[in-house]
């Protein structure tokens, strides 16, 4: 159990920089999730966290103590890799237990901990087989086995589920969190999926470029996102963004069409200024299919081109301003692609991003 | 004609060529074997002896040194400089060429692809090419005739093969297993000799066998460095059974069988240990 802060940290290979300078704390027995796109520096963040890469400025400590120049060894923190990484001439027991053997642990205490570790995540019957005989969700399983067996201050997460199948992922999504629960300890952990940083963080750290975009929990960074980067890239189907200008109450689009200014966003626009209106498309429903159907409403009637059936929802495909816009209906009937629905933009929860540096207008 | 009589001409076809290509390959080895076995009478008789009338192993006590019959060719002693120079400069070779193989498998470093290519140029260059320069200068620091001389040669023979194969190997261990193991509490170096090591050994093991062999089976540059029983391997050691108006045909296929023999041995552990080979499932493949 340790927090884990990271002060200016820097990352360079060669000439080429990654990480810009990120400054981010982890409280003790937080879940954080690192995620972004790839290439957007938060394996090589969570590999300068373990120790494996060389940090090129800044520090990082985990617990009080400076780790900069400490190797992965003497981090006292676990691993779990993106392709599981175990040892693949041991067995099951010998891959947990590696770690308390290399710290020459009694073998009485190795096969306690080794038994309590198989115990938590249900390995008991596969002891002795090697990595080969064992599924994509055992070999998860032990190489998560292999991290707490150790009891150590944090735990990274590289893409743990990445290589699972989507059944699988998504059960082994809440095992983990299980785990979180059961053993309490700081969890650092990356994935470019957005669902799996909603579900699992108690935190959320969107990266992009080398740059952290945002931090906070998953309701703060999915109702507030702070720019269009983190608007488009968490929650699922992303959110609607129309470029426009504001024009006196009214937002114009590019074709003519014009809807009102969200009047709790009225005071942080000003008349002429280029902006991008965004909204999930849960805010745009057939009238009585919605789910924000109070408050200040846009009624629009619009024409459907697609309508993908989820069972309790129908993913609704329409054009706004010549761009292809989402919208939702709830308690959905058969749709059918041509039909016109009456529908509403609920603009409560509509966004409205500066039209040159993307920023929330909220923020100004 | 129909397809079943057709299937069966094609089976024959294929098996009488099977036959004709195999014995190309086995006879002459066949041969050195009887022929080891047999008295040099029988070997030399006119018309030939086809099927070996007489099976002994005079030929053996005879080259090694036993029984009433001796030959003056110090077989013990060549048998000897053959083991220390094989096994020296094949455990150099290991050992450059884990290292080596290693390093281009692990790490980035300047000129790297450059290191590589010329080492796998060096092996365009035929041993025997380099002969005359390699005789001058090993004249002149006195390697000539020493087993350290013909060690250093054929640790440089084999150096770029075991590079190139033990390279290969360490490629297909992903880096994650060596670092998950330095998360688990290893140093570099025990990761190293803990994970990496063991599942390359297969390769590092036929990397081995493959120096052994060049070394032990070597007579081009072996004549030319050798003079004496400090320093002269087996298959020059062959070369004693030819006397001006003779030829010891008997005594030289059983010391040609003393040759195949622990080679022959080597290859089959090795193979095994191939065959058992490894599965990654480590790793998600």
């Amino acid at each position: 159990m340790a927090e884990i802060a990271l002060h200016n940290v820097v990352k360079n290979y060669g000439k080429l920089e990654v990480v810009h300078g990120i400054n981010l704390n982890i409280e003790h027995n937080e879940f954080v999730v690192l995620v972004g796109p790839s290439g957007c520096g938060k394996s090589t963040t969570l590999r300068m966290i373990a120790g494996l890469e060389e940090i090129s400025d800044g520090t990082i400590s985990i617990g009080s103590e400076i780790v900069n120049e400490l190797p992965p060894r003497k981090r006292n923190i676990s691993m779990v890799f993106q392709n599981y990484a175990l040892y693949p001439h041991m067995s099951v027991r010998d891959n947990l237990g590696f770690g308390l053997k290399i710290a020459k642990q009694a073998p009485d205490v190795i096969e306690e901990r080794v038994r309590e570790a198989a115990d938590v995540l249900g390995l008991g019957d596969l002891m002795d087989r090697t990595p080969a005989e064992l599924s994509g969700g055992q070999r998860q399983r032990v190489a998560m086995g292999r991290a707490i067996v150790r009891n150590p201050q944090a735990f990274l997460f590289d893409e743990p589920l990445s290589n699972l199948d989507a059944k699988l992922r998504v059960q082994m999504r809440t095992e983990i969190k299980k785990l979180h629960q059961k053993v309490k300890t700081t969890v650092v952990y990356v994935t470019h999926d957005q669902v799996e940083a909603m579900t699992l963080a108690d935190r959320i750290v969107v990266m992009k470029d080398g740059y952290i975009e945002q931090v906070g929990s998953p309701m703060e960074v999915f109702n507030h996102p702070v720019n269009t980067f983190v608007a488009s890239f968490i929650g699922s189907p992303p959110m609607n963004l129309i470029p426009g200008a504001i024009d006196g109450d009214n937002i114009r689009f590019s074709d003519g069409a014009h809807i009102s200014v969200p009047t709790r966003l009225k005071d942080k626009v000003r008349n002429g200024q280029e902006i991008i209106f965004g909204f999930r498309p849960d805010d745009l429903t057939p009238v009585g299919h919605g789910i924000n159907e109070s408050g200040q409403q846009a009624p629009m009637k619009l024409v459907i081109t697609l309508a993908e059936l989820l069972g309790t929802e129908t993913i609704l495909y329409t054009q706004i301003a010549g761009q292809e816009i989402l919208g939702k209906m709830f308690d959905p009937r058969d749709i059918h692609p041509g039909e016109e629905l009456n529908m509403n933009l609920s603009l409560d929860k509509a966004h409205l991003f500066d039209g040159a540096t993307g920023k929330s207008v909220r923020l100004d | 004609m129909n397809s079943a009589l057709k299937k069966r001409i094609g089976n024959v076809l294929s098996w009488v060529m099977t036959f004709l290509l195999m014995l190309v390959i086995c006879v002459p080895g066949l041969w050195v074997v009887l022929t080891a076995f047999r008295p040099n009478s029988e070997v030399l008789a006119k018309p030939a002896v086809w099927i070996p009338q007489n099976f002994n192993l005079n030929n053996f006590a005879k080259i090694f040194g036993f029984g009433a019959e001796q030959v003056a060719i110090p077989v013990p002693a060549y048998f000897t400089n053959s083991l220390i120079i094989a096994l020296t400069s094949t455990a150099i070779a290991l050992l450059i060429g884990m290292s080596g193989g290693y390093a281009f498998a692990r790490y980035r470093f300047r000129f790297k692809n450059g290191l590589f290519l010329g080492l796998m140029l060096s092996r365009t260059v035929p041993g025997i090419a380099l002969s005359l320069p390699v005789f001058m200068i090993w004249s002149r620091i006195g390697l000539i005739d020493a087993k350290l001389g013909l060690i250093i040669v054929y640790v440089a023979l084999n150096v770029p093969f075991t590079v190139w194969l033990i390279d290969g190997f360490f490629r297909q261990i992903p880096k994650e297993m060596s670092e998950a193991a330095q998360v688990d509490g290893c140093t570099r170096w025990e990761a190293f000799w803990k994970i990496e090591f063991p599942l390359a050994k297969s390769g590092i093991a036929s990397a081995g066998i493959f120096a052994f062999l060049t070394s032990w089976n070597e007579y081009a540059l072996a004549s030319q460095l050798t003079r004496s029983t400090d320093s002269k391997t087996l298959p020059v050691g062959l070369m004693d059974f030819t006397a001006q108006f003779t030829i010891d045909w008997a005594g030289m296929s059983a010391m040609a069988v003393i040759i195949i023999i622990p080679a022959l041995v080597l290859t089959f552990l090795v193979q095994k240990h191939l065959i058992a080979g490894l599965t990654f499932g480590g790793v998600k493949g």
